[in-house]
């Protein structure tokens, strides 16, 4: 076995030292913060182009009613030009034709014209300032019949929210206060880590295996190590640099969560002197109001979150998904390893990799239904089976409610089927990786795993 | 004394048998030829000594006794597939097989060094495998072949792909190997180099072995009654009054020397062929031909497959 750790020692270290080790490391945090950030940001970021947009309206109820933007513009046309200023589209001023029809408050509906697709902020706005004015002429109407001028603002306070706790007992019956979005959330992200890790890590040693194979380095190294060391050097010594980058994304993500956890407390403390501040100062107070509850609201979400994630059962979740990437990834590498050794080409190791990966395949497409649904039949049996347990079961993990004899049990034969399975694929690839230039077919494969080998 | 002996070696894979019933039997500090045509079973044979793989009958011993997982640390083996990991450097790809070799780090730098000096490579140390030419990646192969100053050697075909040049050098670091005591296997289809190199030679055909023992001693067995006989004299006399039981295979005529082959029926005699000859050319030498091991092979090979 000493000589398996020298073998580990080298897959290691290649990897890990290599730039792109470092590189990838780093750059997929910000890169899955971008993704998760970015859209957000963009909708934010305002449209800069004016616009003007024609309005023909046969109801007269809107003319000059329209409230207009910095950029977006309303011109009222007569309703005679309706059909000359759709024709000369393009070659007007106008970026579109809004028609509003004489029957609209009965059928609720108007059509925008336009040469191009119209934006959706464009659409959005009208049909909002649409629905504004006309509710507000309905609720005029009402107004008016029942005789009560204050109407609106009783019926306003009788608006009510209401904040739904999900309230989690565990087994001693005591309180925790849980969220079923949070996690929901926190079970996708580490099914779908796991489900990552196992192919891209799997697939480093697959490629490894090949490498070795078409260098014709490996029947220099089988004269001093014995395949099955080699192979099982090479899968430990890939896991390892898996754990490393776990390792470093925990240390980054938990200094990034204690840094914006102090952050936000600050935050708060400035938030409250600064509303102390502006009542002593009448004039910005107006504007300053309706920002500052804004702010400690925010605050309070992300106070909130931030509780949330303490409250998921950390400690199992993280030696779980260790477990279970580990356990998968034995698994799926084996495989992989084993197609490595069959195959001459990357080509031919398609027609193996899809027979192989489909469980992976379908237990990421199945993750959804799991995470709405973490105990039911499907969520229990596919956590069972061992080439799907890995991605489920550690998204059914944050929900907090699977016995632990399920856990054990998934588990155990986890562990069983990763025996056997190395048992096989250590044939296959003892077989395969001295067979040069000899196309692999699962026929073929089958007689490997009856020759003698050592 | 044997230093290795593989005994009644059988090996059968799905659609072909690799080996049936081979015994070969390599004696200490011997340079041990193991030819056949590509295809009889000698990379069989030879991962089965290397442990790559496993006899369906039969046992190697090693030092008289069975073959143990430790003794890939007395053998080195250099492979007919052969390569090195492309992005890793010379020398820590050196050191990384003399480790699993079971050379400890230190052993493996000292020994490493004292190879690259002699070869004169020095500055690869920190080149990537992928920067050497083919030739130069051979020569790194070799000194990790040998690092480890295993008792027995096995070089497959270790000189395809090298210039003459490097090809030679090879050749005398086999015998200087063969010098200080090592034992060696060796398999090619280089029959030059086995002349030159081999102590004994097995020859395997179709998974059997068909020829067996001491160079010298085959190639005396396959002699054809075939001889060189230089003279001075007139080609078309010879050949117009030899007797029929002697045959010309050859000629050549020089200003001076003229050189003529003769096979001779058996039966006849030295002598009676000389006294033919003498009548019409005055002889100044004559040696019996011995046939190449290339002869041999073909022959032997070609008998075997008739």
């Amino acid at each position: 076995m000493n000589k398996a750790f020298i073998v580990l020692q080298r897959e290691y270290l290649t990897r890990v030292k290599k730039k792109s080790f470092l590189i990838a490391t780093l750059i997929t945090p910000i890169f899955m913060l971008a993704v998760t950030i970015l859209p957000g940001y963009l909708a934010t970021v305002d449209d800069k182009e004016s616009r003007t947009i024609a309005v023909i309206d046969e109801t007269s109820l809107f003319l000059n009613n329209l409230p207009e933007t910095q950029y977006t513009k309303f011109h009222y046309l007569p309703v005679e030009q309706l059909q000359s200023t759709r024709n000369s589209l393009g070659k007007n001023n106008y970026y579109a034709v809004l028609h509003i029809p004489a029957n609209i408050l009965t059928t609720n509906k108007a059509e925008i014209y336009a040469d191009k697709q119209v934006t959706f902020d464009i659409k959005e706005y009208i049909q909002s300032k649409l629905g504004t004015e006309i509710e507000r002429l309905k609720k005029a109407k009402i107004i008016a019949a029942t005789g009560m001028p204050d109407l609106e603002q009783k019926l306003e306070k009788t608006r009510t929210n209401i904040d739904l706790s999900t309230i989690r007992l565990d087994s001693s019956g005591n309180a925790q206060s849980g969220s079923a979005e949070m996690s929901m959330v926190v079970g996708y992200i580490a099914g779908f880590m796991i489900y990552m890790f196992i192919f891209i890590y799997g697939s480093f040693v697959m490629r490894g295996v090949m490498e070795e194979k078409s260098n014709r380095i490996v029947e220099v190294i089988v004269s001093s190590v014995k395949p099955f060391q080699l192979m099982l050097g090479k899968i430990m010594g890939i896991a390892l640099v898996g754990l490393t980058q776990v390792a470093i994304w925990v240390i980054i993500g938990a200094g990034a969560m204690t840094g914006i956890k102090a952050f936000y407390a600050n935050d708060n403390i400035a938030a409250v002197q600064a509303q102390n501040i502006m009542s002593s100062n009448g004039v910005v107070q107006e504007q300053m109001i309706q920002q500052a509850p804004a702010a400690t609201h925010s605050n309070e979400a992300i106070t909130h979150i931030f509780s949330m994630i303490d409250n998921l059962p950390i400690p199992l979740l993280i030696g779980c998904f260790i477990f279970f990437f580990l356990g998968g990834y034995l698994l799926y590498s084996s495989m992989m390893g084993a197609i490595g050794a069959a195959v001459d080409s990357e080509e031919d190791a398609q027609q193996f990799m899809l027979p192989v990966t489909i469980p992976l395949i379908l237990s990421i497409v199945i993750l959804v239904s799991i995470a709405k649904n973490p105990e039911g039949p499907l969520a229990f049996w596919t956590s069972l089976i061992p080439f799907t347990s890995p991605v489920i079961m550690i998204a059914r993990i944050p929900f907090g409610g699977v016995p632990t004899w399920q856990i054990i049990l998934s588990m155990a034969i986890l562990v069983a089927t990763i025996v056997g399975m190395i048992w096989v694929t250590g044939k296959i690839y003892r077989t395969g990786i001295l067979m040069y230039g000899k196309k692999a077919s699962w026929k073929e494969i089958w007689k490997w795993l009856r020759y003698n080998n050592y | 004394m044997e230093l290795l002996q593989a005994q009644n070696i059988e090996k059968n894979y799905a659609e072909h048998r690799a080996l049936t019933d081979v015994s070969i039997s390599v004696e200490e500090g011997q340079v041990f030829g193991l030819l056949g045509p590509n295809g009889a079973g000698k990379t069989t044979l030879i991962r089965i000594i290397n442990q790559i793989t496993a006899p369906d009958n039969g046992i190697v011993l090693f030092e008289g006794r069975p073959l143990r997982g430790s003794d890939v640390e007395k053998i080195g083996y250099l492979p007919e597939e052969r390569g090195l990991y492309k992005k890793m450097k010379v020398g820590e790809q050196a050191l990384y097989l003399a480790r699993l070799k079971g050379l400890s780090r230190h052993e493996a730098l000292k020994r490493l060094k004292y190879w690259f000096e002699k070869f004169e490579i020095q500055t690869w140390w920190n080149k990537k495998v992928m920067e050497l030419s083919k030739g130069m990646q051979q020569k790194v192969q070799f000194i990790c072949t040998v690092l480890h100053e295993p008792q027995l050697l096995i070089f497959d075909e270790p000189f395809s792909g090298f210039d003459p040049i490097n090809s030679n050098m090879m050749k005398d670091e086999i015998l200087e190997l063969k010098a200080k005591g090592a034992t060696i296997i060796f398999s090619t289809h280089d029959m030059a180099s086995v002349e030159e190199l081999c102590d004994h030679i097995a020859l395997i055909n179709k998974s059997k072995k068909i020829l067996d023992g001491k160079v010298d001693d085959i190639r005396n067995q396959y002699k054809n009654n075939n001889f060189e006989i230089t003279y001075e004299g007139n080609y078309g006399t010879i050949s117009s009054n030899l007797p029929n039981e002697f045959q010309i295979i050859d000629h050549t005529e020089n200003h001076q020397v003229n050189t003529i082959k003769i096979h001779h029926e058996a039966g006849h005699t030295n002598s009676e062929m000389l006294a033919a000859l003498l009548p019409y050319a005055e002889i100044t030498s004559f040696r019996e031909i011995i046939p190449s091991m290339n002869e041999v092979f073909i022959r032997v090979v070609e008998e075997a497959n008739r």
